[in-house]
Parts: C-alpha cells; structure tokens; sequence
C-alpha cells in the first residue's frame, strides 16, 4: 500500500486518514462546521435583538447614547487589523517564514488583549453610571439624557415622531448589549488562548510549508470573532 | 521533499500580501463610512446602509481572509447553508413579535409562588 | 475459514482470537479509547443505565396515577418526577441514543474506514455527555427542579430549584450532541471508500446525515436559551422575563426552534434503522432507495419550518399560527414516502421474523399510528381542544418510544452479533419484543382516549371519571416494563452464554458484516470495495460456515 509509506515518514498524518490532502480537507470542514455552530449561538441574540429594535425602537435610540462609538470604533479598528495580522500569519506559515509567523501570531494575541483592555473602560464606566441589565439597571445620572430632542417632553409614545425622554424598559438595551458583548468576549478570551498555543508550537517551529492546518483553522476561528463584530459595531453603538 | 515556497496539498491558496493589505485597507475605509453614514438622517435607510456596509465588510473578511473564494465549494455551502437557517429564525419569530408584541399587557406579570 | 465445517466456532467469528474488545485491556485502556467502536460501547452502556433510570421514573408516575390524589407520592415529588423522567428520556437517552451509541459503533464499519474522522473528539463528545448528564442529574435530583423539561420562562426564572445547573448541564449535552453531528458529517464526506458514490451509500449513513445536519444547525441556539436562561436566573437580565418588561414567548421561539427539530434528531436514525433491517430481513433489494435517502434530507429540513406549532395557544400570532399549521402538514409527505417505501420492499419478500424484524413491524405500527395523530394536533383548530392534554403525550410517546425506542431496540438486536460476537436466544428475544409491543399500545391507546375526552397532560390529580383509563395505562406499562427485563435478561444471557456469532449472521449485504464478529481494531482485514449495500439476495445460508456467505461476487452495479 502506498498509505503505508507515507505513514512511515509523516508524524502529521493520522493513521486513518489516507492522504494529508483528505486530512487537511476533513479539518477544515469540521472548522466551517463549527463556525456554523457558532454563528447560530450568536443568531439567538440578533433574534432578541431584532425583536426588541423592532418592537421598542425608542428604547434603542435612546440608550444607545450611553455607549461611547469612539472606543467602539477604535476597537473595530483593532479587531480588523488583528484579522489582517491573522490571515498574514497563515500566509507565513504557508510559505515557511518562521520568524513572521511569530511576530505576526504575537501582534494578533496583543490586539485581542489591546481589545479586551477597551472593553474594559467601557464595562466599567457602565458599572459605575449603573447602565446595566435588568435588575441591576439603576442609571446614577441623568446627566447623559440627550437633548435636542425637541416636544419629546411628553411620556409615552403618542406619535412616531416624538421620542420619549426616558422610555420605558431602557435596561433592556443594556441587557441585550451586555448578552451580545459579553459572549463575544468570551470568544475572544478563547480566541486568545488559541493563538497564544499556535504561538507556542510556532516557537518551535512546528509550522511551515508541508503543515500548517492547525494556524489555518486557528485563523478561521479568529476570522469569526472579527465578523461578528463588524456586525454588533452598527448594530449597537451606531443606531440612528 | 517539498519546495519550501510552495504549499504542500493542492487546493490550499497562499493569498499574495498585497491582496491581504488591500482588503485591510478597505474594511478600514468602510469602518470609516459606516461611522460617517450616521452623520446623515436616512430615516429607516440608517439601519439599510449601516447593514450593508456590515455585510460587505463581512463578505471581504469571508472571501479573502477567510480563503472561501479559493477553497472547497462545500465549505462556502455550509456557510450559506448557516445563515439561511440563521436568518429563518431571526425572520419568523420577528414576524411573529410584530404581532403579538402590541397585544401583550404592559408589565403584566402574574406573581408565582411556587413555594405558597 | 476453511476449518469452518470442522469446528464448531463459525466462519469470522473473532471472540477467540484478536479483536477490538481484547486487543488491549484495563480500565484505562478504555477510558482513554479512541476506537470508534469501543466509545460506541461506552456510549451504550451509559445510555442504557439512563434509559433504565428514566423508565424506573415512568413506573412510578404511573404508580401515582394509578388513583386521584395521593397514591404513593406527593404532588411536589410527582412534578420532579414527570421533570426528570422527560428530560432523562430525552437528552440523556433518545437524542444520544441511536447516533452516538449505534451510529458510532456502525458508521466507520458501514462507510468501511478504519475510525471517525475525528477520534478525540469523538471520546471528547463522550466525556461532554457524562459530565453534561452528571450536571443534570445533580441538579434534578438534590436541586428538585420542576420546571418540566421544556424550562418555560417565567416560572423556570421564579422556581427557587436548581434551574442554572440544569441549564448549564443542557449546554454541556448539547456540545456533545453537536460535536458527535459534526464528526459525521465530516466523515461521511470525506471517508468514504472508493466506489461508494452518495447513492451507494448504505440508507442508515444517509439518515445519520439528516440527523447530524439537524445537530449542527439546531443544537447551538437551544445552546443560547439555556444560556439566556441560566443568566435570566442568575442576574434577571431581564430578556424573557414579563416583570422587567421581556417577552416570554420569545423563549417559546427560543426553545422550540431547537427542540422541535430535535424530535427529527431523535426519529431520523430510527428510520435509518429501519431502512436497514427492512431489507435484510425480507431477503429482498430496498425499494426506492433515492426516494428514501432525499426524504431523509427533506425531513431534516423541513423540521426546522414548524417549531411553531408547539405554540399555537401560547399567545403566537394567528398569522403565523397558519403558516406553521400548514408548513406542519408537509412533515408528513417525506415520513410517508418512507413507510410506503419499506412496505413494497417487504413485499414479496420472503419475510424472516427475527427479533429486529419483529421490532421492525411494530415500529411500522406505531409510528403509523404516531405520525397519524400527529397531523390533528398539527390542524391549528384540533389543536386547540387537544393541546396540553394526554393526547399529545400519547402522540409523542407512539412516535418517540414506539418509533424511535422500538427502532433502537432492532437496531440494538441487530447488531448486538457484530458487537460482542455472540447471539442471543431467538425465540426469548421474540417473547421480549412481543410484550414491548403489548404493553405499549395498552400503555398509550388509553392516554389517547383520555386525552381526547380532556385529561391534561401533566396534572398530579384528576376526576375520577378518567379512572378506568389511568389504570389500563399503569397496567399497559407494567406488562411494557416486564418485556424490557426479558429483553435484558435475553441480552444479558447471551454474553455468558451464547453461542458464538458468524461474521454474517442475517444475511446483511452492507460493509460491516464483511468483517469478523466482533471486528478488530482497524475495522477490516484487507481492502474493503463497496457495492451494491442492498444486493441481499447474493448472500445464502451456508451450514457449514454458521452463517450468511455470498454466493457470488460483489455486483458492481445495480
């Protein structure tokens, strides 16, 4: 048999696979795969999300001027770049550049934590004005009560036009918002954690031409954490 | 053995950089417009454009980052596959909170007791 | 094999020589496993303790009902009991059962592959479902949860039980149901053999296809409602609950959008089974075999259009009320073609009522009957006056249990040769299956006369006009727990005792039957070509041998 002898001389092929090329298509299926599980984890919240924007806009459009779009735009910044850096990397690792595929694999895991560090400011600054989730929502100040919202003086909601000040159930903005933020963070903790062990095999100088699934597939899950926040950016910092 | 430069299975692509840095330098323009698109009222148009700039900054990342364009056809069909479930979901139970959602009875939460 | 008319062990038995059982030994030898069949072992064992534990709980809530009122247990320890029965049978036991415990052991041998695609994962998902089951079990049983099994928001969210460890040991099971869904699908891909095209392949891959698709689509979002559960409860986030303004049918849609799928997960691989054990036993080529493998797909999809017709009195719109209502009705079009389909490949066939062919039938009965009835409580008027009462258990029971836990057990008589190399007392096995099948219409025909006339489903009392018909039920079900021991006593016997299995003992054209009973660890000997996997007839008794041989070589064709 010929599998036999490719066996022999390639620790990388396990042995019910026939050929690198079958191993190498399997896993990156079961990837897709599990991009697809996650991705219907997330549907769930853009489905609360949907249904609450559609049938409360007000409390959307009010609330959402707690969140600061600067820091949530610099942080879509950092995750885009960090997704450059990712699928560099895997080009790295493809063509054997050893010494790229480290810095590249370092400068990604340092824009998750540069990531995680903004989310931080802006978790905390939410603690303090106590603009959290149902129960725990107790908003500290009005201060943030925008203006400009001319004969919005009335309570209710009478026409379309006029937006209430304070609409009801606003903690349901910040309830979603932390649910949707707070799982993906998650994922860019796990993300972390998977770059941080490719950068530990790249050290070794595990990688390189004739075997780079695990920093392919490894980059298609960071490649998700990114997607799904270019989704929630718009979706929650940039309502109109 | 292998040529260092070239990949080891056929079917895997090696995306040159300056096609990696020009997809970079887009989804950093479209960051960009999607910020300024707010500036403008479009009334109900705000959410249309602010999605579709989403979606082809989500497009970009899949294509090229993500290596669909070049890799199995399966794979793209799973993905499709996913966001047409994804998006039957999201769009049943949203028609169907259209609906009802205007009938529920404001704060009306019966108290339970399960220990009385 | 050539000693095969001398001695008495028959031709490709392999229990006295190496195999995959004796190839190594000690505890750690299976606990760190990545044999595909030694973890579907595992997976069997452990899904049949649960499916003894959840059936000890069914005994005992139909002991209560045996009378109105208080009986052998209070109305609190009834609702923890109805909880842990339902959500038991169907996370620990019915959705794992046929994929993770059979599928498993058979889906390398049928695609002849050596493994799974992906070995640690696959004992990966094994060590999810313990620790998924260990988490829920602990939180039932110390933490006494009453939601039921289908968690309805706001009373899960306001019950002091332990809702978030339930909820938590939910997501845990999940992650293995989905990572067992993955790997088949990758391996179905990728592993089959030269020459097995997808319209080669045998009916039971196509059906854990379905079934997997189901796993991977659906399992993540029931993932995000008991995570949105757990923290509704833990932190009152406020999402589905009415007092801090959330939408409690949203987690109806949650719910349902995974668990009406997920009966499909459960019934699928039944009617795998079925496709399988229906030709081997009629002596007789399956009959449309395309029209059965794409039903297969269509039931899959077409399972995620309904979720809504659970909801139809739950304050669902009347719009989508319809819609579901008619999106229901088409369930039944691919389920037909299939039950058509296994009726002309029985007939003219010569028919051999082993046990899993007798098992075969009655699941034909049942789920005839199951599937049926289905379509009144899918009618959005019917189904007004029938929901929530026991018409509706008695529908889910006749399609759960008799379809699907009827199919595993001709599934589990099927292959129980091939897994352990010994066979089992036919005529003993044909006693267990006829009292199942007793037992289980006496059992559910009464739940279906009392639900129609109005006993709701899940109440711990009841007027005593309904009377007659609990106690028909709580007889039905012992004589149903009595054909189960026998069932086990058989199965049980045959590991002492039986006597040895030949490598084809039924005849079966499909690849794992061309290997030695019980096979060795890399699955075959040689090569393995693929052919037709429903050319039975090529396969005859041959006395000599002990069991089926092929009298001509493999057809290359149809």
């Amino acid at each position: 048999m010929s599998h036999a002898v490719e066996h022999a001389h390639d620790p990388h092929l396990q042995h019910h696979f026939a050929t690198r090329k079958q191993q190498a298509e399997a896993g990156k299926l079961g990837m897709w795969l599990f991009l697809a599980t996650e991705i219907l984890l997330f549907s769930g919240l853009f489905c609360a999300y949907a249904v609450y924007r559609a049938n409360h806009p007000e409390v959307f459009i009010y609330a959402h001027r707690f969140l600061d779009s600067t820091l949530g735009g610099i942080n879509t910044l950092v995750l885009i770049f960090s997704s450059f850096t990712m699928a560099w990397a895997v080009r790295a690792a493809q063509i054997g550049a050893q010494k790229a595929l480290q810095v590249l694999l370092a400068l990604t895991l340092a824009c998750g934590f540069g990531f995680l560090g903004i989310k931080y400011v802006e978790y905390h600054h939410k603690w303090k004005e106590g603009l959290l989730w149902g129960k725990r929502y107790a908003p500290q100040s009005q201060a943030h009560v925008p203006t400009g919202q001319e004969g919005a003086a009335t309570h209710g909601r009478e026409t379309a036009h006029d937006v209430p000040v304070v609409p009801k159930n606003v903690h349901l903005f910040f309830g979603i918002y932390f649910a949707m933020t707070g799982l993906h963070g998650l994922h860019v903790v796990a993300g972390m954690v998977v770059l941080g062990w490719l950068l530990l095999r790249a050290r070794r100088g595990e990688f390189g031409s004739h075997y780079f699934t695990p920093v392919d597939l490894g980059g298609l899950y960071w490649h998700l954490v990114d997607l799904v926040w270019i989704f929630l950016f718009p979706l929650l910092y940039l309502i109109h | 053995m292998h040529a260092p430069a070239q990949p080891a299975h056929p079917g895997t692509h090696v995306v040159p950089w300056r096609t990696l840095f020009v997809v970079f330098a887009a989804l950093v323009a479209l960051t960009v417009a999607t910020v300024a698109a707010t500036w403008v009222d479009l009334g109900k148009l705000n959410l249309v454009v602010a999605l579709a700039i989403a979606t082809v900054k989500a497009m970009l990342v899949l294509l090229y980052f993500m290596h669909l364009r070049w890799d199995n056809r399966f794979n793209a069909v799973v993905f499709c596959t996913t966001i047409l479930f994804a998006a039957l979901f999201v769009s049943l139970t949203l028609l169907d909170s259209k609906t009802y959602q205007p009938e529920l009875i404001p704060d009306y939460a019966p108290a339970i007791t399960p220990r009385s | 094999m050539q000693d095969a008319v001398t001695s008495p062990v028959p031709a490709g038995n392999a229990l006295g020589a190496v195999n995959y059982l004796s190839e190594r030994r000690g505890l750690a030898s299976w606990l760190f496993t990545l044999d595909h069949k030694r973890i579907g072992l595992m997976y069997l064992v452990s899904i049949l303790a649960s499916f003894l534990l959840g059936g000890i709980l069914a005994l005992l809530i139909r002991t209560e009902l045996l009378t109105p009122a208080r009986t052998i247990m209070d109305a609190k320890t009834y609702n923890q009991m109805f909880t842990l029965h339902g959500a038991v049978m169907i996370f620990l036991f019915i959705i794992p059962g046929i994929p993770a415990a059979l599928g498993n052991f058979v889906l390398p041998l049928m695609l002849g592959a050596r493994d799974v695609a992906f070995p640690r994962l696959n004992l990966a998902s094994y060590y999810c479902w313990v620790a998924g089951a260990l988490l829920a079990l602990v939180s039932m049983i110390l933490g006494a949860v009453d939601t039921g099994w289908t968690f309805y928001t706001p009373y899960s969210t306001t019950t002091d039980t332990a809702v978030i460890s339930m909820a938590l040991g939910v997501f845990v099971l999940g992650f293995s149901s989905i990572l067992t869904g993955l790997n088949f699908i990758v391996t179905i891909h990728k592993l089959r053999p030269a020459g097995m095209t997808w319209f080669r392949m045998p009916l039971f891959l196509w059906a854990l296809y379905g079934t997997s698709l189901i796993q991977v689509l659906a399992t993540p979002v029931l993932g995000i409602t008991v995570l949105l559960l757990a923290v509704e409860k833990g932190l009152g986030i406020g999402i589905f609950d009415p007092a801090l303004g959330g939408d409690p049918v949203l987690f109806q849609h949650f719910f349902w959008f995974y668990s009406h799928p997920a009966v499909y997960i459960m019934i699928l691989p039944a009617m795998g089974i079925i496709s399988e054990t229906i030709s081997t036993f009629s002596r007789k080529h399956i009959f449309g075999y395309r029209f059965i493998a794409w039903s297969s797909i269509a039931i899959a999809v077409i399972s995620f259009l309904v979720w809504g017709h659970h909801m139809f009195v739950s304050g669902q719109s009347n719009l989508l009320g319809a819609i579901f209502s008619f999106l229901t009705f088409l369930v039944a079009i691919p389920s037909a073609i299939k039950v058509f389909n296994w009726t002309a490949t029985m007939y003219k066939g010569s028919i051999w009522l082993a046990a899993p062919m007798i098992y075969t039938l009655s699941f034909l009965f049942l789920f005839g009957i199951g599937g049926l009835t289905g379509l009144f409580l899918g009618s959005l008027a019917t189904d007004v006056h029938l929901h929530d009462t026991y018409f509706v258990v008695a529908h889910f029971h006749y399609v759960m249990f008799g379809g699907t836990a009827v199919a595993f057990l001709a599934g589990l008589h099927y292959w129980w040769p091939k897994m352990l190399g010994r066979m089992y007392s036919e005529r003993w096995a044909n006693v267990a299956a006829g009292l199942v099948f007793v037992g289980f219409n006496v059992t559910f025909m009464a739940q279906f006369l009392m639900g129609a006339k109005g006993m709701p489903r899940r109440y711990y009392n009841y007027l005593p006009e309904f009377t007659p018909y609990h106690v028909a039920s709580s007889i039905g079900s012992y004589v149903l727990g009595f054909g189960f021991v026998i069932a086990a006593a058989v199965l049980l016997h045959s590991l002492l005792r039986g006597p040895l299995a030949p490598a084809n003992p039924w005849g079966g054209a499909t690849l794992e039957w061309q290997t030695t009973s019980p096979p060795p660890t890399a699955n075959f000997a040689g090569e393995v070509v693929a052919g037709d996997p429903y050319d039975v007839e090529r396969f005859e008794f041959d006395p000599g041998a002990g069991g089926y041989v092929s009298v001509r070589g493999a057809a290359a064709g149809h």
